[in-house]
């Protein structure tokens, strides 16, 4: 009874590491992109995008590493032309990323349509022979698909990178007063295509995060919601990396929860539970704004904002 | 010669910032650049920094023909920038502020050492840790002046520094920049406040529509003579009318407290003052010390838990939103003119709507009476000779002083009981400012209770008749503007009113 437990319990919580990694990649990704000053709302539809291609990749060549790799290019490919809308031609941030989104949804069921019930073989958890053998701890530590661990270097990577590095630096500069950047010579509208490059590679892998390993097969909108979950966690997060990390595993946590709550059979409805996850979220936004200080602090001054060299 | 400009020329769609202009700069002098604004001296020295590239000309540094493609690259070549509006990131430090607008990319830590010298050389005090957004005005610009010279640079442009900051602060950065005209650096010094030009500068060139109008020794000419080269027209200065009638008090602020969260602003601490009919009354400071909470309690975008805090002829208002202070006789004069006193987007008719709709007949039973808001407009258009295509013409297409010339006339056609203004010349033309006075001035004599908050000295003490000061949210005593010297508000603004009375005790020394 007792050794039945303990295994349900690891299952769950490998379940979490799951659910919240591909929510750890795209909340880093946006997270970068806002601190440069940008507002890409197209969250979702990049991770669409990500997930059929990588998924396509798989089908194609069999390689989860090029899928990854097809994913991380495609969502980078739909955040350009996101770049080229509102830097070059100066849309409006929130209306142009929603539109992202809706086109990401379109798109990516489009190029799936041939997909939709093919198997494929994602990449699979590790084993190092003894240490995940170790009871417990062995599988919770060692245990874990490749991109778990990734998901917590890319975490370190992403602070360090603000707070410690130059260029680090240089992208909060322009996120916080893109004409005080200006002015001292800091090329604006480049640096901010490339962190919305970054965001949308991000949200590529964290969508092919989903089609390949989280549920390895193709349906269309298959992200279900988890793009607007990240844009919220960047703002539960206040805009630092460890923060979002800590988010998207509560998130994770909760997702899997409602999941296991359902199998146990307790009596609650499992739309109830489908709500918990967003509820989380709308509760911890509200708790948040509550602190002005911490926002203002935190958030890049200029984030939504249209830069225009010339003003 | 330091740096010579020859046929500088740049267009923008809208209009010709700079036309052929020639002047040089040399070793271990201090240039002003003069000028209104508009005239061009901004985009000039943006030009020479390599923010802009000139559309035509060519600048000669230390003997040579150079193309300055960036602020980098004028940095390199030993060309430094103080900001008129300081070019630094709030929610980051000193530090980071200072590694950020130079050149050399070395460790924090030895960088932070570098700050601390040069800061003790030159008698700038500075703290490389703390943070933008707790540094006062005169702190921000320290910041800017050691990032520049750890640069070590030949030639530093100064725009516009001293507008922001007190009289004994001014003191001081002329101290430091005489300092540095020692050492054999050329400074540019952008301004158009002509008595500092004539205290600091040996050479002035003087800039008017984009063109350079004359050079002078500004230790030999009269402020006045400049002036007239500047703006090109005899100004007319306002008279004051010394003997005007005082009546009762038509605002009185009591105790007024408020605090929010907010970092960025100042808080409001028991300010208490009056101001009577037929008066004009001044609050003077440097900016954020609490001015933009006062002025939204007492125009009624934010509400006071305080009602009886603020009085408008004796009725409590504090409570009461804009709309019905508004059918009070209260007039209200924001400070920014685009998005705040009038939307950028609508027509000038549209925007004598947005104030009047309640106290004029622009509204019938529910209806917007549009020939009447026209009609309105032109009035306004004539009365205060406002430059504009006429009253369909968007707000952002008017100069800064025409479309404050058209805020303020908006207001004081409403024959207002109390009007109260914040900045009514901040960047606006001396011709334009002049205009505005002198309607200040007349509205006052017609009995209307006055309050204008300023940064600028020279204006209240033009046109007030009692100032205050304000420092951190606390507002200091009125008095009586012609007992009052610019020595003491400075004191005041600086904070000083801790020990015992500022006032009294600069009287004593």
């Amino acid at each position: 009874m007792i050794g039945f437990e303990v295994e349900t319990l690891i299952a769950i919580l490998l379940g979490v590491a799951r659910g919240a990694t591909p929510l750890v990649f795209a909340a880093i990704g946006e997270l970068i992109t806002e601190k440069s000053g940008v507002l890409n709302l197209g969250v979702e539809g990049m991770m669409l995008v990500g997930a059929v291609a990588g998924f396509i990749a798989v089908v194609a060549t069999g390689s989860p590493t090029l899928g990854f790799f097809a994913a991380m290019l495609a969502g980078a490919l739909l955040a350009s032309l996101f770049a080229f809308l509102v830097l070059v031609l100066h849309t409006n941030q929130v209306a142009s990323g929603l539109a992202l989104t809706i086109f990401g949804v379109g798109v990516s069921a489009f190029f799936g349509l041939g997909y939709i019930g093919t198997p494929i073989k994602g990449p699979q958890a590790i084993h190092i022979p003894v240490l995940t053998d170790i009871p417990v701890i062995g599988p919770l530590l060692f245990g874990h698909d490749i991109m778990v661990y990734l998901a917590f270097v890319l975490v370190a990577a992403t602070a360090w990178f603000l707070s410690k590095s130059r260029w680090g630096m240089i992208l909060r500069a322009v996120g916080e007063s893109h004409h005080a950047a200006h002015a001292i010579g800091y090329p604006v509208v480049m640096i901010r295509f490339f962190a919305i490059l970054f965001g949308g590679a991000m949200c590529g892998l964290a969508g092919a995060y989903i089609s390949l390993i989280y549920t390895p097969m193709w349906a269309e909108n298959m992200t279900a919601g988890r793009g607007w979950i990240a844009l919220a966690l960047v703002v539960f997060a206040t805009w630092k990396p460890g923060r979002a990390l800590i988010g998207a595993y509560l998130f994770g946590g909760v997702t899997i929860l409602q999941l296991n709550v359902q199998s146990l059979g307790v009596d609650v409805s499992a739309h109830l539970m489908n709500m918990l996850p967003y509820i989380a979220t709308i509760l911890v936004l509200v708790l948040i704004s509550r602190d002005e200080t911490k926002i203002r602090l935190n958030a890049p001054a200029c984030l939504g904002k249209p830069f225009r060299a010339d003003g | 010669m330091r740096l010579e400009l020859s046929g500088i020329t740049k267009a923008f769609p809208a209009c010709i910032a700079n036309d052929h202009v020639n002047f040089d700069v040399k070793a271990g002098e201090i240039h002003a650049l003069l000028g209104e604004n508009g005239a061009g001296k901004s985009t000039l020295v943006k030009m020479i920094y390599g923010i802009m590239q000139p559309d035509e000309g060519s600048i000669i540094w230390e003997g040579k023909s150079v193309q300055i493609e960036n602020p980098g690259m004028a940095r390199k070549l030993g060309i430094g920038m103080v900001f008129q509006h300081f070019s630094l990131f709030e929610s980051m430090s000193v530090l980071e502020n200072v590694a950020l607008g130079i050149n050399e990319k070395g460790p924090l830590k030895e960088l932070a050492k570098r700050i601390i010298e040069v800061s003790e050389k030159y008698g700038l005090p500075l703290d490389p840790d703390r943070h933008i957004h707790t540094l006062s005005v005169g702190e921000r610009q320290r910041v800017e002046i050691v990032r520049c010279l750890l640069q070590d640079p030949s030639l530093i442009i100064m725009d516009e520094p001293t507008s922001v900051l007190t009289p004994q602060e001014v003191d001081k950065l002329f101290v430091t920049l005489r300092r540095l005209r020692e050492e054999g650096r050329s400074i540019l010094y952008i301004s158009h406040k002509l008595d500092e030009i004539k205290a600091l500068c040996d050479r002035a060139t003087i800039l008017r529509a984009g063109k350079v109008v004359g050079d002078c020794d500004p230790s030999k000419e009269s402020a006045r003579s400049m002036a007239q080269m500047m703006v090109g027209e005899e100004i007319k200065i306002p008279a004051k009318n010394l003997n005007a009638k005082v009546g009762e008090d038509c605002l009185v602020v009591e105790n007024l407290s408020m605090s929010t969260n907010d970092v960025f602003v100042a808080d409001l601490d028991n300010v208490t003052f009056s101001v009577k009919s037929g008066e004009i009354f001044g609050i003077a400071g440097v900016a954020g010390n609490g001015q933009n909470n006062l002025l939204s309690l007492l125009s009624g975008e934010r509400l006071s838990a305080q009602g009886q805090a603020i009085r408008i002829n004796g009725l409590p208002v504090g409570h009461l939103g804009s709309h019905k202070r508004r059918k009070l006789g209260l007039a209200f004069v924001p400070e920014e003119r685009l998005g705040h006193g009038t939307v950028p987007e609508m027509s000038l008719a549209d925007n004598t709507v947005l104030s009047g709709h309640g106290v004029s007949d622009l509204v019938q039973m529910g209806w917007l009476r549009f020939s009447k808001a026209h009609r309105l407009a032109k009035k306004i258009i004539d009365a205060f000779d406002v430059r504009t295509g006429g009253s369909k013409s968007e707000a952002k297409s008017l100069s800064g002083g025409n479309l404050q010339k058209f805020i303020i006339g908006r207001e004081l056609l409403k024959s207002p009981q109390l009007l109260i203004v914040a900045q009514p010349t901040w960047g606006v033309d001396a011709g334009a400012a002049a205009a505005i006075h002198q309607a200040l001035m007349d509205l006052r004599d017609q009995g209307c209770a006055i309050l204008v908050v300023s940064q600028d000295l020279d204006e209240l003490f033009a046109i007030t008749d009692r100032m205050a000061v304000i420092s951190h949210g606390r507002l200091s005593e009125a008095r009586p503007t012609h007992e009052t010297t610019v020595e003491q508000v400075g004191l005041l603004m600086g904070g000083l009113f801790d020990q015992v009375d500022a006032w009294d005790e600069e009287a004593q020394r």
